[in-house]
């Protein structure tokens, strides 16, 4: 079955390339890119089942043995994130077109959306069976350059200017990571990552750790880790929901699968681990910190993905089996966690027009199924017992309790208290957008919100300001004086066109929002998707642990990979 | 490992004029930057190679140079084209829409900064531009 592995590839990019020559047939577009994710999915199921029947699949790409081609590797912890992650980028795949339906012309996905979203899935998808550093480089610049378009999609001047951000920090990751792959072939001689990890360990400590910091830094770019997080809530909340979404649900966790690699095949023995320990706390802290004090859902979703990419951080940083494997379930409990709570807040979006949360309100009553739709994934990042997100935080402590080191115990309590203001930040957003009653901007015309388009009333700022923004940048070309809270601009740039209806009666009656269904579908479907996760903890937490047992010391997959056997 | 003392010397001027380049706010001179670091990297990879000199096709395997620098090189080359279209794509859409090149500061932290302000002087009404200058 190993021709199966490089249809992952394969597939997605060949499915861009038509899709790019169907520029004008949008609906065969959406058909091909459909098509295509399924195939990608319905592929990386497969290869989830065979591996952990038989194990690790290696295919040696036309036909050149291992150290000197390509090897794809495909063992359970790649089949585990391969299978999530095509979900959901079907997932999103749908809810942006349910969008793309819905709106009008304004906000629709301008026609390169498809193939570009095909891209980054074979970026993302190629990233997880890389069996070589240098093909790992080239699945992140895949991926890269199609998230490059994916930010800047429509090119408002908001979006040039996030995109900026991220597209200079990301070059700098990339520059990183290139220059440690060279260094690690004039060190070993090789880019294979199992004879890298053969060869590694014969060298001088002090080159070692050199290459570990380097290789450490140009991944902890991409995973946002403490230090080097700061873009993420700068550039994400500005692109279209769903390009939030994926980002956010994968982009940052092909870099934590890059340090899990890293940390178990390449560098296995405890080099760094303090260093992560330390690291995690700190992400978890400060990002949950950031997450408080935001006022913009989007912004304030960006501040926790970083908190809790140090959760992912920590249980790689014990360095025990049982760390990884709760690192490995917390992946996937993560990736679907933020997704979902990012579509959600695309949703949120469009019911109330804007994402701040001091003029959204009234959300419970205009839309009873979409509160529903957040407290879950909320409760679920949380960490409230019964969901994922508790069992993942459980195996985590759990894990650094059997460590016992003071450290890991410290990481324990960070962990406790970046679940606590977590779930206190997303308490405050479900406080002001769903329970408490429209702002009073609004409710000092009630009338008028039933005639009027939401956006007008809820946007935060004061109309003068806009005028002012617009004569602003007039007199000033170099537009540094645009100052408009973002929320505001996202709101003026979005016409939002949910249709208002009135129940019942005159003025006090609450104005019910009527959502496209296909976007609530996919939204439900995706919440459902995050409870499932609860419903099969049980055989997911111990394929996470297999995952993690196979990773255990490094033999296995260099056994695997240089072998030569395709088993 | 023999090093050709030249490109080294070479690589270090390229890596910090092309890091001090992206660093800065102007968009055009990220471009540049991103440039000379993309050259700095290939440097580094030819330089990872070996010493300089033996021919790339040779009868025997012995003293023939390495390959797979190269092909490395020539991958890397062909990612910092693309990125450079795309950037050069990114600086033309900026300089359309707001007649600049320059990287703008985020709207949402000047707001953060400007509510702040604004708590302190409990008076809304008063945030005029020469303010939101000083918050930033």
């Amino acid at each position: 079955m190993t021709w199966l592995v490089p249809l992952l590839v394969l597939v997605p990019l060949l499915g861009a390339a038509v899709a790019l020559g169907l520029l004008n047939h949008q609906k065969l577009q959406r058909a091909i890119t459909v098509v295509v994710l399924v195939v990608a999915l319905a592929v990386a199921t497969t290869l989830m089942v065979l591996v952990d029947q038989h194990g690790t699949i290696v295919v040696q790409v036309g036909g050149w043995q291992a150290p000197y081609g390509i090897s794809l590797v495909v063992d359970r912890l790649s089949a585990l994130l391969l299978t999530v992650s095509a979900s959901v980028l079907l997932i999103v795949l749908l809810f942006s077109i349910g969008q793309g339906l819905a709106a009008d012309d304004g906000e629709a996905p301008v026609t390169i959306f498809y193939p570009t979203y095909l891209v980054l899935a074979a970026g993302v998808l190629d990233s997880f069976i890389a069996g070589d550093l240098f093909n790992l480089y080239v699945a992140f610049e895949m991926l890269l350059v199609a998230s490059y378009v994916l930010i800047t999609l429509g090119g408002s001047e908001q979006r040039v200017r996030a995109g900026t951000t991220y597209i200079v920090t990301s070059l700098i990751a990339s520059a990183i990571f290139l220059a440690a792959i060279g260094l690690v072939y004039g060190a070993t001689g090789t880019v294979n990552i199992a004879q890298i990890s053969e060869r590694m360990a014969g060298l001088p400590e002090h080159v070692q750790l050199l290459l570990h910091t380097m290789l450490l830094i140009g991944f902890g770019i991409k995973a946002a880790v403490f230090p080097l997080a700061f873009w993420l809530p700068d550039s994400y909340p500005t692109a279209p929901a769903p390009v939030t979404a994926v980002f956010a649900g994968l982009l940052t966790k092909v870099g934590i699968y890059a340090i899990i690699r890293l940390e178990t095949i390449i560098f296995p023995r405890p080099q760094l681990n303090t260093v992560l320990l330390v690291v995690a706390v700190l992400t978890m802290v400060v990002g949950v910190l950031g997450a408080v004090s935001q006022t913009d859902v989007k912004r304030l979703l960006s501040f926790t993905l970083i908190s809790h990419i140090g959760f992912m951080v920590m249980g790689v940083g014990l360095g025990s089996v049982v760390g990884t494997a709760a690192a490995v379930f917390y992946t996937v409990h993560h990736i679907v966690v933020q997704t979902t709570l990012f579509l959600v807040s695309g949703l949120m979006e469009r019911v109330g027009g804007t994402t701040s949360t001091r003029s959204l309100g009234g959300l419970l009553k205009a839309a009873p199924l979409l509160a529903a739709l957040y407290l879950v994934p909320a409760f679920n990042l949380g960490g409230i017992p019964p969901f994922s997100g508790f069992i993942g935080k459980l195996g985590l402590f759990r894990a650094a309790a059997l460590d016992g080191s003071p450290l890991a115990y410290v990481t324990i309590g960070a962990g406790v208290v970046t679940s606590l203001l977590t779930l206190y930040a997303l308490m405050r957003v479900w406080d002001a957008a769903f329970w408490r009653p429209r702002p009073a901007a609004e409710a000092a015309a009630p009338h008028a919100s039933v005639a009027e388009p939401h956006a007008h009333l809820r946007s935060p700022e004061p109309a003068p300001l806009t005028v002012s923004e617009e004569t602003g940048k007039a007199f000033h070309p170099g537009g540094s004086v645009t100052v408009t809270d973002a929320a505001h601009a996202s709101s003026a740039s979005s016409p939002h066109t949910a249709p208002t209806a009135t129940q019942g009666g005159v003025g006090e009656a609450p104005t019910r929002v009527k959502l496209p269904r296909m976007l609530v579908g996919v939204t439900t479907v995706a919440v459902l998707g995050s409870v499932a996760l609860t419903v099969v903890a049980g055989p997911l937490y111990g394929y996470a642990t297999r995952a993690a047992e196979s990773l255990e010391s490094p033999d296995r997959y260099v056994q695997a990979v240089l072998g030569g056997t395709t088993r | 490992m023999t090093v050709t003392l030249v490109l080294v010397i070479a690589m270090a001027v390229l890596f910090s004029c092309g890091v001090y380049l992206l660093l800065e706010r102007s968009l055009t001179r990220m471009l540049l930057g991103f440039l000379l670091l993309g050259n700095a990297l290939n440097l580094l990879l030819l330089v990872m190679s070996g010493a300089a000199g033996d021919p790339p096709i040779g009868k025997t395997s012995e003293g023939i140079a390495d390959p797979l620098p190269q092909a490395f090189a020539l991958t890397a080359i062909v990612i910092t084209f693309a990125v450079s279209a795309f950037l050069l794509a990114l600086i033309h859409r900026s300089w359309k829409l707001s007649r600049a090149d320059e990287v703008e500061v985020d709207e949402a932290d000047v707001a953060i900064g400007r509510e702040r302000d604004e708590a302190a002087d409990e008076d809304p009404e008063t945030t005029t531009d020469a303010e939101q200058e000083a918050t930033r």
